[in-house]
């Protein structure tokens, strides 16, 4: 965990005056960046990650050594030509990668803040990313986009600064938190609750993480990731290295072992803590309460060019959810754009190669890009 | 190009805002971005068509038109293009009044029953007549609602929609395709 330290981070000093009433300040935002910033400044793309994501989003992630989580997108010669755009990704705050998060030190008690951390919101979320704006001296943004919570941070990040990007792509993902997903999420914090080591969320004073609750968590939430169609076709009844059941309860199915496996790679990559916190930021979410029910009152002060993105087999961000952003913006005859792609991978489809999206974001930002260099002239 | 598209596209004004209902693969509301304005969207219906919209780098809102137009502000396009696509509707008498309440201008075009050759077809052949325009058998035609273009005429009078009507008997009989201009 010593190589987190070493990861770039930018040091706000203003004071950031949270949704729960408490302020920060002096905190890390961790950081990663692709391609070069040109020198117009106007092909900087701002990228938002899920849950689980962080600012490795391209190439490879050098504290796991595994592929960025959007590596099928972001890249030299990708969807997001990072040859031509300029792509910035940072933790979320209340994140384990290095940002401003529970494992960080209270220093009004020298030991990490645990459950001490103050509560966020996705507005504390991008309200701090905001600064990464000032930091590279860009006016104004070619896009910000992301899938999942990264969705949710597009939608707040363009009614925060409705001025602040040209175009905007919002993928899988919804302007209030259904209860479905907030019972989902429930579950995974239980299960870490639930966990001997956990220990009120001070399991770092013991040396001790609460690692089979954060793997269940995360066993349960991969199913809602997936589709019902896709799982049974990759997994279907198939049997883990036997030949006939073994009438017990290790993982006699391929299926089994598989959630197992992802639950043990995550525990070691993951805290238990930022878990929690950050999916509570995803529960609170509700863009339209701020607005007094009225979504498209969100979107009035913007010129920002949408493009929203949902996949068929998303059964936790289904498109009716990503349709109702839709309509509250072509109801203020805002430019919206909308596809639902084909794809039996869930809602996973936006992080993996799904050919119909990437092409979708790809022919999206390069035609919006070369219109406004058009407008210019 | 269709010729048909060409005399659409020189129906719209420069700069002008447009929505094109049912755009299909994008080729019309293309020529129209290129030449006429770049204030254009459309809304389809098929994912295989969205897919080609988006590749020509068109914006497009994948949606029902029966069902989505509601959700556009009374009169926020300058023109709404429909495409041939009228007659296949559940409700063509919906899709107009709302082509017009979300448009200033709608451009509207229908295959014509009346036609001379869909006439001569149906009366000595005594079969549904099939034409380059009307190239499917009744029972895969994706046509619901056919008229000629008398009829559509006479049904914009009645419902005191502008429509121009002039050579009306001539049109009816000459043309496979009406093209029009109305407004309410």
């Amino acid at each position: 965990m010593n190589d987190i330290k070493k990861v770039k981070k930018l040091i706000i000093d203003k004071p950031l005056k949270l949704d729960c009433g408490q302020t920060i300040s002096n905190f890390p935002l961790a950081y990663e960046t692709y391609g070069k910033l040109n020198d117009k400044k106007d092909n900087a793309i701002l990228a938002f990650h899920a849950l689980t994501g962080d600012q490795f989003a391209s190439g490879v992630n050098p504290i796991t050594n595994k592929e960025g989580w959007w590596n099928y997108l972001i890249g030299p010669d990708k969807a997001i030509d990072t040859k031509k755009y300029f792509v910035i990704c940072a933790n979320v705050i209340g994140g384990c990668m290095g940002s401003y998060g529970p494992s960080n030190i209270n220093p009004k008690t020298n030991k990490n803040f645990g459950t001490e951390f103050p509560v966020l919101t996705i507005n504390d979320m991008v309200n701090a990313q905001y600064h990464l704006l000032e930091f590279f001296k860009i006016e104004k943004l070619f896009s910000v986009l992301g899938g999942s919570m990264g969705g949710m941070q597009v939608l707040q990040f363009v009614s925060n600064f409705p001025n602040k990007s040209e175009t905007a792509i919002p993928i899988a993902c919804t302007h209030s938190h259904s209860a479905q997903n907030i019972a989902l999420n429930e579950l995974g914090r239980q299960s870490i609750m639930a966990d001997h080591n956990w220990a009120n969320g001070f399991y770092e004073e013991n040396n001790k993480t609460p690692a089979k609750g954060l793997a269940v968590a995360r066993m349960a939430a991969h199913i809602t990731y997936l589709s019902k169609k896709g799982l049974q076709e990759k997994f279907g009844r198939k049997l883990q290295e036997r030949d006939d059941l073994k009438f017990g309860f290790d993982a006699d199915f391929q299926i089994e072992s598989y959630l197992r496996h992802q639950g043990s790679v995550f525990v070691d990559r993951f805290d238990a803590n930022s878990y929690l916190y950050i999916t509570r930021a995803m529960d609170y979410f509700d863009l339209s309460k701020q607005f007094d029910g009225n979504l498209s009152k969100a979107f009035e002060k913007t010129n920002t060019k949408f493009f929203i993105i949902s996949f068929t087999s998303d059964w936790l961000y289904p498109t009716s959810e990503n349709r109702e952003i839709v309509i509250a913006l072509n109801s203020i005859g805002k430019d919206v754009g909308f596809v639902e792609i084909t794809s039996d991978k869930g809602h996973d489809s936006f992080l993996l190669n799904v050919p119909d999206f990437l092409n979708t974001i790809k022919n999206f930002l390069n035609t919006s890009y070369n219109k406004k260099n058009e407008k210019r002239i | 190009m269709k010729k048909e598209f060409n005399i659409i596209a020189n129906l719209v004004e420069k700069k002008s805002k447009v929505l094109d209902v049912g755009c299909g693969d994008g080729e019309l509301m293309k020529y129209i971005n290129e030449n006429i304005t770049n204030d254009i969207r459309g809304l389809e219906i098929s994912k295989n068509n969205v897919q080609k919209c988006v590749a020509k780098g068109l914006t497009v809102i994948e949606g029902d038109a029966e069902k989505d137009l509601k959700q556009f502000p009374k009169s926020s396009f300058d023109y709404v293009i429909l495409s041939q696509t009228l007659q296949a509707f559940l409700d063509p008498e919906n899709v107009i009044s709302e082509l017009l309440r979300v448009g200033k201008k709608a451009i509207v075009t229908i295959p014509n029953f009346g036609y001379w050759k869909v006439r001569i077809h149906l009366l000595f052949r005594g079969t549904m007549p099939i034409t380059k325009d009307l190239p499917n058998e009744w029972y895969n035609t994706p046509n619901l609602h056919m008229c000629t273009i008398k009829d559509f005429v006479n049904y914009c009078n009645k419902k005191n929609i502008k429509i121009n009507s002039k050579n009306l008997s001539y049109k009816n009989l000459f043309s496979q395709l009406g093209i029009f201009v109305i407004e309410k």
